[in-house]
């Protein structure tokens, strides 16, 4: 698509959405067999699956932390999860992706449970549409709670952009490519931000407008990764008294 | 039965600091849950996960694997991010320490109690014990370690009738495997009620939900001889 004439048409946006509103987004909590704990997730045009393995031994042993466990983070794209063929692999962008939501999920995993540990998240973005950190930090903390790893609390995060001078909630690839400014935030249940990068200029006033938008926004998000959670065990969960752990016996 | 509430982590359980107990975290003077699971609220307030891996605690019974034999130690995977370790001293006979793999080696399967764990999570097991021994004849599944209190049962209820219905001897570890030796066709039957157990470990009224399950496939067994 070549740059639109107006992002904004009589106060709706190109997709049809006013300001504040975020595109559709469905959790899938524990869709892979293998995986500790796994997430799909569809974000508007992005299609994110995420897996957790851990906590595990560390392979290579020197990275292993005698007193905690380490969270490894890996975010990679699809080699079709673009127009242009995405040249497989990790570049500086997917690294530095890998970086930051690392250290975004990192502050609510309990990792001095698990010493000599290691948990690792892996990210794979199957289509890109705009906001694939947000969408894959939204999956990897949804796969984390599926996995049974003990976290402080999820993680949500969403992005806030400026399009044809307005502050906007979760852009879209149109918007993003033609867009002045795009905010993605991350952060837990008690609005502490653990994720925050920008691109483009924001006015000091826009920028505080704009975290408003993204705290509603995370709010929104918190829920529906709630929900995906809660849905995975359906509704007949009633199990009677879990024994106090005790080993069988054998009966010889 | 009590309606069970899912959880997931930083849900707010309580207000009271003092009835934090497993699975759940203080802050603030309040109490959130740290895990996702189930609440129990009965006690005190904990959280029940419904998955993660198995973490050893001293005092666990668990079916381990020889990985590896050192000079004084064998090293043992028991189905955690930990390894086991089975010192010399530990096994109940003398040992000679130049041929340890005479008395248990490589790929040998152990009943095994974990005896310590420090805070470094550096496991010793122990086979000085009643029950504990090396396993020469059965067979060994893997289910997750979160259903084994559903397999075991309310007193053991769950496992005492699989035993007496199917004849069959049945070993549960904590730390998820379950070992099994009887006749043929009845273990087969018996692992596959166990995995059906794990899959349905969150429902209710399993174990006669189970009993009706193992009358039919017995019934089944019976009329195809």
């Amino acid at each position: 698509m070549s740059k639109p004439e107006k992002l904004i048409v009589d106060g709706k946006r190109l997709d049809g959405r006013g300001p504040f509103d975020m595109r559709p987004i469905k959790f899938t909590a524990g869709v892979l067999k293998r995986a500790d704990g796994s997430c799909y997730l569809e974000f508007g045009g992005n299609k994110v699956m995420a897996a957790v393995y851990g906590p595990r031994e560390v392979h290579p042993r020197h990275m292993q932390n005698a007193s905690r466990a380490i969270v490894r983070y890996r975010y990679n794209m699809a080699s079709f999860s673009v127009e242009e063929r995405k040249r497989p692999g990790p570049d500086r962008r997917s690294i530095e992706i890998s970086k930051v939501s690392r250290e975004a999920l990192e502050g609510v995993v309990m990792e001095e449970l698990y010493p000599r540990s290691a948990i690792d998240v892996f990210v794979e973005i199957l289509q890109a549409d705009a906001g694939s950190r947000v969408a894959g930090i939204n999956a990897a903390s949804v796969a984390l709670a599926d996995a049974g790893i003990p976290m402080k609390c999820l993680v949500s995060a969403v992005a806030v952009g400026k399009i044809d001078g307005e502050v906007v909630l979760d852009l879209n690839k149109d918007e993003d490519n033609y867009g002045s400014a795009d905010l993605p935030i991350a952060m837990n249940q008690f609005g502490e931000i653990t994720l925050c990068q920008m691109d483009g200029h924001l006015t000091e006033e826009e920028f505080g407008r704009a975290l408003d938008m993204a705290v509603d926004g995370c709010k929104k998000i918190h829920e529906l990764q709630k929900q995906a959670l809660i849905e995975k065990y359906g509704q007949d969960i009633t199990p009677d008294v879990a024994q106090p752990i005790e080993g069988g016996e054998t009966n010889e | 039965m009590v309606e069970r509430e899912v959880v997931v982590p930083g849900d707010l359980l309580g207000e009271d600091p003092k009835l934090a107990s497993h699975g759940t975290y203080v802050q603030d003077g309040k109490v959130y849950s740290a895990n996702y699971g189930l609440v129990d609220r009965r006690s005190n307030i904990k959280v029940i996960p419904l998955s993660g891996r198995y973490i050893p605690a001293r005092g666990d019974l668990v079916i381990g694997k020889v990985n590896d034999v050192t000079r004084s130690n064998w090293i043992v995977d028991i189905n955690s991010p930990y390894e086991g370790l089975l010192h010399v001293s530990e096994f109940p006979e003398r040992v000679d320490q130049d041929n340890m793999s005479k008395y248990l080696h490589v790929g040998e399967l152990i009943i095994a109690k974990v005896a310590d764990v420090d805070p470094s999570m550096k496991v010793e097991l122990t086979l000085r014990e009643e029950h504990l021994r090396i396993l020469r004849q059965g067979r060994v599944i893997d289910i997750s370690h979160v259903k084994i209190p559903r397999v075991i049962g309310r007193n053991g209820s769950m496992i005492s009738m699989l035993k007496k219905e199917l004849d069959c001897s049945i070993f549960v570890g904590q730390n998820g495997r379950i070992w099994l030796r009887g006749d043929e066709k009845m273990v087969d039957l018996a692992i596959r009620t166990i995995f059906k157990i794990e899959r349905e470990a969150h429902t209710s009224g399993l174990t006669d939900k189970i009993k009706e399950y193992l009358k039919n496939e017995l019934e089944t067994m019976r009329n195809q001889k």
